[in-house]
């Protein structure tokens, strides 16, 4: 029984320690996308975007330390593997996730201080806009200057 | 569309070492909910198929069940408006499982009973009303029908089991919008603590599947503003030096 009354006459929360048959799908409930609305799905892709620019970073980072070797092994990272169509189509992908999860975040933390409760999926919705928007100006940027 | 429709319903018996679906023909009306099926199917093919029900009317709130991925009230969802030849159901998430569609709803109801609401909403009584003879003075009751949809929709409380849930966090809400004499002080506290309020990460899920419009998302960002606002009084009613 997870159900007892605390010594002060209240009911105590269930005992979380306690075995638990409760079929919790952990963290495939965060991006099972069966059955989710729009809110569901904005969720999903802010943990998804979230550990992509986390892997990003330290991607960044990594391909940064070539500068430590020289101009040269700059240069030629430059040359050989940025100005590549498929990294430039990760490039899109990139701004994509940065999109998606800062305008996404300002959303949740507007919503979630309380802020435009009943505007959420209006806020959802614009901030979609802009940065569908935004999105496409980049891509045509990264193409004007990968070509 | 073939007249007949094809249920995948979820099967589980004590002792089993893990749940299936059995599938089950059923020829719907116009009107035959998913309730109304699953009840003929245990009528006419299955009699050992458990579920939960009542008032077949989205009162009790006894029928959740998740009917193609989505969580509904089986007794007011139309077979024929899903517009699939397939239809699978699945008992509630985040909910320790009893039996085929039916859970244990003991946790979700201990979370409820913990902030103490009441369940008359007596700001909104008539008290003025005019009744037949005999019959007793309505009461207004609060929305939740304490159907345990919104905890199974809520991605959060699929990793969290100390979560307070959207149910529990709303009806705290309501403590503090109107106390009715409950412990406001103590309602609050809860939902304050990591597992609370706080825990929630804005998917708007559980409003979206709430069956009785409570929209429990709305009442959590309601309590949050209320918290940072408790927050701040207490911060500012220390004495200065205090803490150093």
């Amino acid at each position: 029984m997870t159900d007892r009354t605390a010594p002060t006459g209240r009911t105590a929360l269930p005992d979380a320690t306690a075995p638990s048959r409760a079929r919790r799908r952990g963290v495939a409930g965060w991006v099972d996308v069966r059955g989710r609305r729009l809110g569901g799905w904005a969720f999903i892709l802010n943990r998804v975007t979230g550990l992509g620019v986390l892997f990003y970073l330290y991607l960044h980072l990594l391909v940064l330390s070539q500068l430590a070797i020289g101009p040269g092994a700059w240069d030629s990272l430059l040359k050989n593997w940025f100005l590549n169509p498929v990294f430039l189509v990760l490039d899109v992908v990139l701004l994509a996730g940065l999109l998606i999860h800062g305008l996404n975040g300002i959303r949740v933390s507007l919503v979630g201080f309380g802020l435009v409760v009943s505007r959420q999926k209006a806020l959802l919705g614009a901030f979609g806009t802009i940065g569908a928007i935004v999105l496409l100006i980049g891509t045509l940027m990264f193409i004007s200057h990968g070509g | 569309m073939s007249d007949t429709v094809t249920f995948r319903v979820h099967r589980f018996k004590h002792g089993d070492a893990a749940s299936h679906h059995d599938s089950f023909e059923f020829e719907p009306g116009p009107r035959s909910t998913v309730l109304d099926a699953l009840t003929a199917i245990r009528r006419t093919q299955d009699p050992t198929l458990t579920l939960r029900h009542s008032c077949f009317h989205a009162s009790c709130g006894t029928c959740g069940m998740k009917v193609n991925g989505q969580e509904v009230l089986a007794c007011v969802t139309n077979v024929r408006e899903l517009g699939t030849g397939e239809v699978t159901v699945d008992p509630l998430g985040n909910a320790p499982l009893v039996n085929d569609l039916v859970v244990d709803m003991g946790p979700f109801y201990a979370r409820l009973n913990a902030v103490e609401r009441p369940l008359v909403r007596e700001s909104e009584l008539v008290t003025g009303a005019r009744t037949a003879s005999g019959i007793p003075q309505p009461l207004r009751y609060e929305d939740c029908i304490e159907c345990g949809i919104c905890i199974s929709a809520c991605p959060i409380a699929a990793t969290d089991p100390e979560y307070l849930g959207p149910a529990a966090l709303a009806a705290a809400d309501r403590v503090r919008e109107e106390p009715r004499g409950g412990d406001v002080p103590f309602v609050l506290g809860l939902a304050d603590a990591p597992h609370g309020a706080w825990r929630c990460h804005v998917a708007f899920e559980c409003s979206e599947a709430c069956p009785s419009n409570e929209a429990p998302a709305s009442h959590i960002m309601q309590l949050r503003r209320s918290l940072i606002g408790r927050r701040w009084r207490a911060l500012l009613a220390q004495p200065v030096g205090a803490g150093r």
